[in-house]
């Protein structure tokens, strides 16, 4: 059906409206996972409440990954077709991957605290994951600095795009070091639950708390680089409104 | 401009090593997090008497307080070594669950640690414990 084709980051009533939808499909989303990782799930028999830490913890770490697929996808695409659109999503998933990658690092800690009995460790899967946000806020770095050299507007213009895309394509080649970091080498990190071939128990109440985490984050994620990018394209417009009209009067 | 855009290229590249070099050097420790009672069981000298992390299992029935001390002993792979730990250690530590612990290798082949975090498993399981379950703090 042609209608469930509606653009998303256009400026018309109707993307709008379909990304209030969104939005407010993610907040329902929330709610429900807060409710079930908060309350119907039961504390974990080895970690008590602290355990309830991974209804936040993993869906940032995995959204963040979703986040940096994009970017990759989005550096790729760009890459080869050389439409700035790209560059915008990228940028947008960029930024949403740093902040959760963060968080993930954040409550991560908290976790440990309470659980390893340390804050931080060096650990191949910490490590890792310290590098990743590191990697990820260099990208941005990067597109900030050469904006601000040559005077192009981020994510309107190739000469930010065109080295941000080579960094945000090779910068994936950490996400699956950090994801198999627990399986090369020893780690003091647990291994996957949900994602482990041969899936170790878990209680139904905690997997479906995890899962339903894990969409609410991903459709946030998702109405925030909608939300992103409609933003810079805005903006983008407005900057280049006023230069446009003295070239049309003169 | 040839030349600026060759001398960046130089720039670039030194920082790429040296932060490599460093990245490398960080992770030679970070890559084997512990050691296995076995390892060092068998080259104690490789350990040098610095200080290293010894990680496996806690024996269930071997958890005892000597005094300040809290004695236990740690297995992988069917080698085991006692560890005397200073100072308390997280709630979750439990015997039959992993444990890292950082410290000294004696002569007496015990092991002297003052640091200990608890290394938990993948398994999820709801708490059979009464109406109030243990903070893990």
């Amino acid at each position: 059906m042609r209608s469930s084709t509606v653009d998303l980051v256009a400026g018309t009533a109707r993307a709008a409206a379909a990304r209030r939808t969104a939005a407010w499909l993610a907040g329902g989303l929330c709610a429900a996972a807060a409710l079930a990782g908060g309350w119907l799930a039961p504390p974990d028999a080895a970690q008590g409440q602290a355990q309830r830490l991974m209804y936040l913890h993993v869906p940032a770490a995995w959204v963040a990954y979703v986040a940096f697929a994009v970017v990759l996808a989005a550096g790729g695409a760009y890459l080869i077709g050389g439409d700035l659109r790209w560059d915008r999503f990228a940028r947008a998933a960029a930024e949403v991957g740093v902040v959760l990658t963060a968080v993930a690092i954040g409550t991560g800690s908290l976790w440990g605290h309470l659980v390893w009995g340390t804050w931080w460790a060096w650990d191949p899967r910490l490590v890792s994951t310290a590098l990743l946000l590191v990697a990820y806020a260099g990208y941005l770095a990067l597109r900030r600095t050469v904006s601000e050299r040559t005077g192009a507007r981020d994510g309107g213009d190739h000469r930010v795009a065109r080295p941000a895309a080579v960094v945000g394509v090779a910068g994936f080649l950490l996400v699956p070091v950090v994801h198999f970091s627990v399986v090369w080498w020893r780690s003091l990190h647990q291994q996957a639950t949900v994602l482990a071939p041969q899936r170790p128990p878990i209680d139904a109440r905690m997997g479906t708390a995890l899962l339903l985490a894990v969409a609410a984050a991903t459709l946030v994620a998702f109405c925030v680089v909608l939300h992103r990018v409609v933003r810079l394209e805005r903006r983008l417009a407005a900057d280049a409104a006023p230069e446009r009209s003295p070239a049309r009067v003169g | 401009m040839i030349r600026r855009r060759a001398g960046r290229a130089a720039l670039v590249a030194v920082l790429l090593a040296a932060g490599g070099l460093l990245v490398t050097g960080a992770l030679r420790d970070t890559l084997t997090y512990y050691r296995t009672p076995a390892e060092v069981l068998d080259q104690p000298a490789a350990t040098g008497g610095g200080r290293i992390r010894l990680g496996g299992d806690v024996v269930p029935g071997s958890l005892r307080h000597d005094g300040d001390l809290v004695v236990f002993r740690l297995a992988a792979d069917g080698h085991e070594i006692t560890v005397r730990q200073r100072g308390v250690p997280p709630d979750t530590f439990r015997e039959g669950e992993g444990a890292v612990v950082e410290g000294t290798l004696g002569a007496d082949g015990v092991f002297h640690s003052d640091h200990v975090v608890v290394r938990h498993g993948n398994e999820y399981r709801p708490s059979t414990g009464p109406a109030g379950p243990v903070d893990a703090r």
